[in-house]
């Protein structure tokens, strides 16, 4: 929309000083009026909500009586009384939470960039019934989260569970574990289902990337006699890193904002939190609209920090390739 | 032309009559077990009564949750559920947006358990009404008692001690899945009430005494507290610290555990005609902590509450004195096995000879604990998160039982910071 305007902007620049001729102006006004609806759209759908919620961490709101509130400035994220320290950034319990949500997040996407590739690499290769492959390997990430987290949830069940009747019955355990109620393992647990519901997704990404690579690049590494692995190394793994950084990008915002999954495993513990289950229980259970707000804008805060410190790196090593 | 305007009103009035009566209303009902099955029969018949018509909304199984949906509706100002199950601890949480109830329930409540109707109670106005009362009990298998020839215990010490040797014996026995001794151990709110029991049946207060000081932090909580986590991977599956009612009731109605802790309603699933421990299942108040602790049993049960918001209050406040009156909690205990919260409804022959042991259970709910709801008001639910989540730490083995009390109690105090409300 931005770059509608630009182009139709950048011919009136270029004319002498001051008056634009009416043509001009009239393009203008009409690329206004086009992009019109959707800046109304966006700003009612994303930046209203987002405004608000800032508002509110500034405020005391309280979910019982939410028209009744007072302005009480940074008093929700850091705040003196009588010489203690309190508030969301001297709270353990939002760290512990920031920190589950990292760990989780790198974890995760490192899993899936990897397994994405190796899955993406098999795919682009030609064999039979690649089509069908294609689609089915899209079906975990086709059913709504919610969904197969409860699923894993019985299968994963200590007692009843489908997965430790199995290790137990091949002898790879000796005593069902308990994957979801110990915190040892907890946030493994959810890694590994989240690892199982987005590689697809990755995969899919990379493989449209693997599909726009030339084939001569390859016919003359293949003349040359270089082995698979460098080939792999030196000339597919560069140029699909645009493609492969816009989709960890993708995921790691997805990852940042994980509540469903670590809900339904977990629910409310303290030990396996993210930041979204921590907002949440301030803003829904606790009824603290001002807290739950500060939390949720400090959520957005660290994802816009991640994304452009991500964005940033990306950039730098793209610009070493020797290319 | 007089006869024609007098059909006229004739018309207009029985259109007026039946539009002013023929509403519908929602109501949410639990659906834990047999719970949604009763209740549809229960509002199915003062729908037939009164010619209205009643829709059953289900709500999430896990009591956090739906709390937290009720806030979500109430808070937005919803008229879309007109009568509310709400749980005792919540009526002062939502009692902002409950109808006062007072006038039309006062008569009414004189014949209910006292400690039930003190829980209905906001600043002195009844904001609900008592549907069924509830504690936490024990849950015995019966043949496997006389196999081991031991008595039902009567301290948590027996208990362990009892759960330990039949576990040992049945697995002997080639039953490598059956296990002691199951209750609720997520962090939920059903942790709360497992963990009061222990600490109040120790001697230990209830977290916040009714003066709303914080007295969690004393020995005999800690001892109660080491007492549960020494059960964890012991006589109780570790999956306990993941349990909620329904998975403690899964593992003890498949017959794999000799002791539960639950609530009332897992006894006429028990003893259903497809289960398979029918017969060989006795109830017990819980254990005391030593010689010189007492049966605790947390005081639970729910209560019909109607919403500020309903666009047929008159309506909605008729169905909730229906659901509560006599005829109606005599059903539900004959049926349901939902303790009566009417105390002459415990000597009633045939409530006694369709549930023996319900006689027993007003002994239960007149010495049963009651959690800090009342005193701690709007600030109840933090109090409980930080008091489950501190007992989970403990009960995973993540921080010594003294310790995670002592920041347990820093944490509370820090909340009461303004005082409670």
């Amino acid at each position: 929309m931005s770059g509608a305007v630009a182009q139709v902007g950048v011919p009136a620049r270029h004319q002498a000083q001051g008056r634009r001729s009416s043509l001009t102006r009239s393009r203008i006004r009409a690329a206004w009026l086009f992009i019109a609806p959707s800046l109304i759209v966006l700003a009612l759908i994303a930046g209203w909500p987002l405004v608000r919620t800032i508002w509110f961490s500034f405020t005391d709101a309280d979910l019982n009586n939410l028209s009744d509130y007072d302005f009480i400035g940074f008093e929700n994220y850091l705040a003196n009384y009588d010489g203690e320290w309190l508030g969301l950034l001297t709270e353990p319990d939002w760290w512990h939470s920031v920190w589950n949500t990292v760990w989780f997040t790198l974890v995760s996407v490192s899993l899936e960039t990897v397994l994405g590739i190796v899955v993406a690499l098999i795919l682009n290769a030609a064999f039979p019934g690649r089509g069908l492959m294609r689609a089915v390997i899209l079906i975990p990430w086709a059913i709504p989260t919610i969904v197969s987290a409860k699923m894993w949830n019985w299968m994963l069940h200590d007692q009843f569970g489908v997965i430790n009747d199995m290790l137990l019955r091949i002898g790879l355990i000796a005593a069902p574990i308990t994957w979801t109620a110990n915190p040892d393992t907890a946030l493994w647990t959810a890694v590994m289902v989240d690892v199982w519901k987005h590689t697809s997704f990755m995969a899919l990404l990379i493989l449209a990337a693997l599909q726009m690579l030339p084939q001569d690049i390859y016919e003359a590494a293949k003349v040359d006699g270089v082995s698979p692995i460098r080939v792999f190394l030196r000339v597919t793994l560069p140029l699909i890193k645009p493609a492969l950084l816009v989709a960890v990008i993708f995921r790691s915002l997805d990852a940042l904002r994980v509540f469903d999954l670590i809900y339904v495993l977990t629910s409310n513990s303290k030990d396996t939190a993210s930041m979204s289950v921590y907002a949440r229980q301030q803003l829904v259970d606790f009824q603290e609209v001002g807290l739950g707000s500060a939390a949720s804008t400090l959520i957005f805060l660290i994802i816009a920090l991640l994304v452009v410190i991500t964005l940033a790196a990306g950039r730098v090593r793209l610009g070493e390739d020797p290319r | 032309m007089s006869r024609l305007i007098a059909s006229f009103a004739a018309a207009a009035a029985i259109a007026a009559s039946t539009s002013a009566f023929a509403v519908e209303i929602s109501i949410s009902c639990s659906a834990l077990g047999k719970e949604y099955e009763i209740c549809k029969q229960g509002v199915d018949a003062w729908a037939q009564r009164t010619g209205n018509t009643v829709k059953i909304v289900s709500t999430p199984n896990s009591a956090t949750e739906r709390l937290a949906l009720f806030q979500q509706l109430l808070a937005a100002g919803a008229g879309d559920i007109d009568v509310f199950q709400i749980d005792v601890v919540w009526t002062g949480t939502l009692g902002n947006h409950l109808l006062d109830l007072t006038s039309k329930a006062q008569g009414a409540v004189g014949d209910h358990l006292p400690a039930m109707v003190e829980t209905s109670r906001v600043d002195g106005k009844l904001m609900a009404v008592p549907w069924f009362a509830d504690a936490g009990l024990l849950y015995y298998r019966k043949d496997l008692l006389d196999k081991y020839k031991r008595p039902v215990p009567q301290t948590w010490a027996d208990l362990t001690e009892t759960a330990r040797l039949i576990q040992e014996g049945e697995r002997k026995e080639g039953r490598n899945d059956f296990w002691g001794y199951t209750w609720q151990g997520r962090a939920y709110e059903g942790l709360t009430t497992n963990a009061l029991e222990w600490i109040a049946s120790y001697n230990g207060g209830t977290i916040v005494d009714e003066k709303g000081e914080v007295t969690i932090e004393n020995p005999k909580a800690i001892e109660a507290l080491k007492t549960a986590a020494g059960w964890v991977g012991t006589v109780t599956p570790e999956g306990v610290l993941n349990y909620t009612e329904e998975e403690a009731r899964g593992v003890f109605q498949a017959g794999n555990a000799a002791f539960m802790r639950n609530w009332p309603y897992a006894w006429a699933l028990a003893q259903g005609p497809d289960s398979t421990i029918k017969d060989k299942v006795g109830i017990a108040p819980l254990p005391k902590g030593g010689a010189d602790g007492r049966h605790a049993g947390t005081l639970g049960g729910q209560l019909l509450a109607v919403s500020k918001y309903s666009k047929n209050a008159a309506a909605a406040t008729d169905l909730v004195m229906y659901l509560t009156g006599a005829a109606e909690q005599k059903r539900r205990a004959v049926e349901g096995s939902f303790n009566p919260t009417i105390v002459s409804l415990y000597s009633d022959a045939d409530i006694a000879r369709a549930n023996p042991f319900i006689g027993d259970l007003v002994g239960v709910f007149s010495n049963a604990v009651a959690r800090p709801a009342t005193v701690t008001g709007q600030n109840y639910n933090k109090v409980s998160t930080e008091f489950f989540n501190a007992v989970h730490q403990a009960l995973s083995k993540r921080a010594e039982p003294a310790q995670a009390l002592n920041r347990l109690d820093r944490d509370l105090k820090r909340i009461k910071r303004n005082g409670w409300q």
